[in-house]
């Protein structure tokens, strides 16, 4: 402790004052820096609904149209596609649609407003990838044998039945999610949307 | 070895030129950094072909450098689409291919030129195992080298979505998500990687800055570390022992040599050789069938739909097989964080190998059988779970033996050789070293 005489807390203050505030300020701006990697108000103003006419959609068919980026599937599903859903449901991670991953009116055994027509966003809930349709039984797909049909995606092996509903011990925690949407007629549907104005 | 203060200035002989460089060594440290990373820094005389791939990892990051500086002159990082329909950035990628002369060669020099990184890079991280390399006192090179890995990871990663193909961008939109898995700050943190809902022309902008300004500096810093390091406390050799424990009366380690030129020259065989090989695979197979330039890399990137099958380029997919084989959610958090962490944890891991490891000796020369055996079996899972990594999740050996167990069976030895480490390299049998080191 001889040293502490020639030690001159005045100035000593008056140091670690000085690198505090250039450490603070230094620290500030980066604000501006890591801000300008935000998505830009562009890129938040591309959002609009899209409007799909889905009158051309055959049953057992499937279509995919853009949504902010992402693909929606809109799947017109068979009376023997929506008689494998309560089949399933004991395999299924999140049979009754607990999780928020659709709408409150898509919230039912179907996930749809439609029985026949499920509108999701095909994007799986693990890493972002879009899954691929296997809509055959057994193993016509190159799926297992007790395979009932829906998809699978192709990045990490997560199965998903026709309501989107991710099978159990899958990498996918989550089922698709369903997108808000509307009915404008029977056979125009407008995705991104609730009700007009909304 | 005498520290690289103590290096006396050049004096002039009276020549022209022997006064312009005491003029200029007055003014900057040339001659002791010569002598203190050249001629003059003494490297164990025993270094054999594992030593090689130093100086090679060092070459292929210039060849990448400087390929990469004249395709930036041609390369646009736009995801908008042109007149027929093409994203910009994928028919640039196409117009050095077909049109810029030569265009082609520089761009398979820098294709290939990241998988050669990444061969060199494992053999001299493996040499650092087989040799004790990252003991007491080269902790912190090992530390620098793991970053660096790390950093190479990334800048490959980033430098993978510029071509904007399908596995471009199939590949990225995978990566970011990971960060998405993340409790709380995933989403977020995501959407600012990206620096949009998806994956696209902002994200290819910063990708293509990050890959040719951000990460390369960092690179190039942590190599200068990695070296500086390396120089302060002296190279590792075969024998696993130090050869400054044995001076001449002058402080020259007995089994030391200079780098220059006994080394400088020899990295020269170890050059050509690497650029015969290189030239091959660049003139005759540059795609490395499909595991350098992925096949469905040469379809433009399209957002709405997933190639059947993605994998990976060869080097990421041991750790892109970890990543799988988390599969069963924990403590109520999702299955997909712990394939984060299994990820990132794999790689993270090995920066803890200094500590880890507690034999008496460094070099498997004179570890026991049970190093040896673990060693040998791990190097044996990590390219199981490489080749894992290239395939569906549902691939099973002989069309029996299925994929995915296998690979969480391996993922978990692969933790278990380095958690383990502690106990069984403790209890192992070991030899005495020698006190000289042995050719």
């Amino acid at each position: 402790m001889s040293n502490e005489s020639k030690v001159d807390c005045g100035r000593r203050r008056l140091v670690v004052a000085t690198a505090a505030v250039g450490g603070a300020g230094a620290l500030v701006a980066l604000v501006p820096f890591l801000s300008s990697m935000l998505p830009s108000e562009r890129a938040k103003a591309a959002g609009a609904p899209v409007e799909v006419d889905i009158g051309n959609l055959e049953l057992g068919q499937m279509m995919t149209v853009e949504w902010r980026g992402k693909p929606v599937w809109i799947i017109n599903r068979t009376k023997p596609m929506l008689e494998t859903l309560p089949e399933l449901n004991d395999q299924m991670a999140d049979p009754n649609s607990d999780k928020d991953m659709q709408p409150e009116y898509c919230k039912n055994e179907t996930r749809s407003i439609k029985p026949e027509y499920m509108v999701v966003v095909g994007i799986c809930t693990h890493l972002g990838c879009s899954p691929s349709a296997k809509f055959k039984h057994g193993p016509a797909d190159g799926m297992a044998a007790d395979w009932l049909g829906g998809f699978l995606c192709p990045c990490h092996g997560s199965t998903f039945d026709f309501a989107g509903r991710v099978f159990k011990n899958k990498p996918a925690p989550d089922n698709l999610e369903v997108p808000p949407h509307m009915y404008l007629s029977d056979t125009r549907i407008l995705i991104g949307e609730h009700k007009k104005g909304a | 070895m005498a520290s690289n203060s103590n290096y006396e200035k050049y004096k002039s002989d009276g020549s022209l030129q022997g006064n312009l460089l005491e003029w200029f060594d007055a003014r900057f440290p040339a001659t002791s950094m010569w002598r203190g990373h050249l001629s003059e820094y003494y490297a164990p005389k025993n270094f054999n072909f594992w030593y090689f791939f130093g100086s090679l990892a060092m070459l292929v990051l210039v060849i990448q450098i400087v390929t990469g500086i004249f395709l930036v002159m041609h390369y646009k990082p736009d995801a908008a689409l042109n007149a027929s329909g093409i994203p910009i950035a994928f028919a640039s990628v196409e117009y050095i291919m077909r049109d810029v002369p030569w265009g082609w060669l520089i761009r398979y020099m820098h294709s290939t030129g990241a998988s050669a990184f990444f061969v060199v890079v494992y053999l001299h991280m493996f040499r650092g195992m087989l040799y004790g390399s990252y003991r007491q006192p080269r902790e912190l090179i090992w530390v620098f080298g793991t970053l660096l890995f790390l950093c190479l990871m990334a800048e490959a990663f980033m430098g993978y979505l510029l071509p904007w193909g399908q596995m471009s961008f199939w590949g990225a939109q995978v990566i970011v998500n990971l960060f998405s898995a993340i409790p709380l700050v995933g989403e977020p943190l995501s959407i600012w990687i990206r620096g949009d809902f998806v994956v696209g022309d902002a994200t290819l902008n910063r990708f293509f800055s990050f890959h040719v300004i951000a990460v390369p500096l960092v690179l190039l810093g942590l190599v200068a570390a990695h070296i500086l390091a390396l120089h302060e406390v002296g190279s590792n050799n075969p024998d696993g022992i130090e050869i400054k424990k044995r001076k001449t009366p002058e402080g020259i380690p007995l089994d030391g040599i200079p780098f220059h030129p006994y080394y400088s020259v020899k990295d020269i065989v170890g050059v050509v050789v690497f650029l015969m090989v290189f030239s091959i695979i660049v003139f005759f197979a540059p795609e490395g069938g499909g595991y350098f330039l992925e096949y469905n890399n040469f379809i433009p990137a399209d957002p709405l739909k997933t190639p059947p099958h993605i994998a990976p380029v060869w080097y990421f997919t041991p750790y892109y097989s970890l990543l799988r084989a988390m599969v069963w959610p924990l403590f109520g958090i999702d299955a997909k964080f712990w394939g984060v962490v299994a990820m990132g944890g794999g790689v993270v891991i090995l920066a803890f190998l200094p500590w880890l490891d507690r034999s008496p000796v460094k070099s498997i020369r004179y570890r026991g059988p049970i190093f040896k055996t673990l060693l040998t079996l791990f190097v044996i899972s990590f390219f199981i779970l490489g080749f894992l990594g290239t395939k569906a999740p549902s691939y099973a050996f002989f069309g029996v033996i299925p994929g995915a167990p296998v690979a969480q069976l391996l993922s978990l030895y692969y933790f278990l050789f380095f958690l383990t480490m502690p106990w069984w390299s403790k209890i192992d049998k070991y030899k005495p070293e020698p006190d000289r080191v042995t050719m």
